[in-house]
């Protein structure tokens, strides 16, 4: 892990949001270098995929700022949006392939409609992409729901890195996978991210995954970044919080809302 | 007294913001074919959806109407010697009124429920979010596709209602109630105008895109998983069905009111 002195490709600062009287993000600070991947920690509920939805532009913030590459994004109009958008790659925690559409399609989606390639180049483009991730062309041919869990999880990644984005977001990658699997995607993307130098956002409860693809990691409780940090530095962070959720205790200054809601 | 007052204001409150939201869906949706792309062949596979494969049923339903129509008006017009009517009343009716409305109808029933089950599964799914990331806009691939294809198709289907309705009508005449075929298709033609076909097809392009926008509408907003889904789809079909009743009074007066 290296210190970075260049301005950070992302940079979220004071980000709060609600939903009706729940407040989910209460001033939110988060810097994520270019070329580093940055692993989001924490309980369910907590606000990750929120964070993420609103750095992606998919949830507006009440208020605070989300800087990409130095620019502010939080009203930005609909074609700077856009544009802004064909930076990005996401990968969703249910995979969220489009069901109506061969896995090829689902992969070559977002060259055919963002980047305007042809059907022809962009399906050459996306049975690569699939092999990248071990998928067999065949397997192109086949819909979503023909495909294992872990088979969607790889095309969805696929998916993410197809238009080659300058930054991916991973919501849960490993959630709902066997150990083994879990392990090839986390493989997936450590090479994304070391070899094509990508920046990578993660959110997960899988600290085994964390360890694995994170340069730094970040804790969310209760709306507010509560440590962040290299990876090394997890295990002696000297924070309650963190020490709580990594050990798994169910004692410590995390309480679980076990009242149903 | 006043918790009753401000009871009826909160929902008449909430209604027009129910309208405004609706209003401003069908704005922004329709605002995206000034620009493009334009997905051309998601237009065409809806109107297939729509068109071709609501055939069989809006066919069944149609010459079972014009047939029930030639029955029931023999059995009221003999009553004062007027049997004669019966071909007029038939096609004026089917073409007027009961084509347009049973087609948007069946439609709503058939496509509409589709429509809020397919786009509402994609929005618990993330598959709305994940059209955005990838960017494309949600309402230009699809919800414009629909509104477009319910907007031109309904057209198509009423008129062949109609003539199946027209059709139905005639076989009861003749080969039920004895009428000769050729003065049945003479007072068919007789008395029929070509606004009276014009307004069925108005009537039926309005329906198609109000079943086409009530259906995308409550699925793009639909929340809560598979129980989400099925209220976005129970909402979709019955706000169609009332809206369709309640726009065919309006366009009828606007066209016969006088």
């Amino acid at each position: 892990m290296t210190e970075t002195h260049v301005a950070p490709k992302i940079s979220v600062r004071g980000l709060r949001k609600s939903f009706g009287r729940k407040r989910v993000l209460e001033g939110v600070d988060i810097d994520c270098g270019s070329g580093e991947s940055l692993v989001i920690i924490g309980g369910s509920g907590t606000g990750k995929s929120v964070l993420v939805k609103c750095i992606l532009g998919l949830l507006r913030p009440e208020a605070g700022s989300i800087l990409i590459d130095g620019i502010e994004t939080i009203r930005l109009k609909r074609a700077a949006r856009e544009r802004l958008l064909n930076k990005f790659g996401m990968l969703f925690q249910g995979s969220a392939l489009f069901d109506s559409l061969r896995v090829w399609e689902n992969v070559a989606f977002g060259l055919v409609h963002g980047h305007n390639m042809e059907r022809q180049a962009a399906k050459e483009v996306a049975l690569a992409k699939l092999a990248a991730v071990g998928l067999e062309s065949a397997v192109g041919e086949l819909r979503p729901a023909e495909l294992s869990g872990g088979m969607q999880k790889r095309v969805a990644l696929a998916r993410a890195i197809a238009a080659e984005p300058e930054i991916i977001f991973f919501d849960e990658p490993t959630t709902g996978l066997d150990p083994i699997m879990a392990d090839v995607i986390n493989n997936l993307i450590v090479k994304c991210v070391r070899e094509v130098g990508t920046t990578a956002v993660s959110i997960t409860h899988d600290l085994v995954s964390a360890r694995k693809i994170a340069d730094r990691i970040a804790m969310l409780h209760q709306g507010r970044i509560v440590w962040y940090g290299p990876t090394s530095a997890i295990d002696c962070s000297g924070n309650p919080f963190v020490d709580q959720f990594i050990n798994g205790r169910a004692e410590g200054p995390i309480q679980m809302e076990i009242r149903a809601a | 007294m006043l918790r009753f007052l401000a009871a009826i204001g909160a929902v008449f409150l909430e209604f027009l913001a129910a309208t405004g939201r609706l209003v401003m869906f069908a704005g922004l949706a329709l605002a995206t074919a000034l620009t493009p792309p334009f997905y051309l062949r998601a237009i065409l596979r809806e109107m297939v959806n729509i068109g071709y494969f609501s055939l069989p049923v809006v066919g069944l339903t149609a010459i079972f109407t014009g047939m029930v129509l030639a029955l029931q008006s023999y059995t009221g017009f003999s009553r004062f010697a007027a049997e004669g009517a019966v071909a007029t009343v038939v096609v004026l009716s089917v073409t007027r009124e009961l084509g347009p409305v049973i087609t948007g109808l069946m439609v709503a029933g058939r496509v509409g429920a589709a429509m809020a089950a397919e786009i509402g599964t994609m929005r618990v799914t993330d598959q709305i979010d994940a059209l955005t990331t990838l960017s494309t806009d949600p309402l230009r691939y699809l919800v414009l596709p629909r509104l477009l294809a319910g907007l031109i198709t309904l057209p198509m289907l009423v008129l062949v209602a109609d003539i199946i309705g027209v059709f139905g009508g005639f076989l009861v005449g003749v080969y039920r109630l004895g009428f000769n075929p050729e003065a049945y298709l003479n007072r068919t033609h007789q008395y029929l105008e070509t606004m009276d076909v014009v307004s069925g097809l108005l009537k039926a392009a309005a329906f198609g895109f109000i079943v086409a926008l009530m259906g995308c509408y409550h699925g793009y907003y639909s929340r809560g998983g598979a129980r989400g889904v099925g209220q976005a789809t129970t909402y979709a079909v019955v706000s169609a069905s009332v809206l369709i009743l309640v726009f065919n009074y309006l366009i009828t007066a606007a066209f016969f009111g006088r």
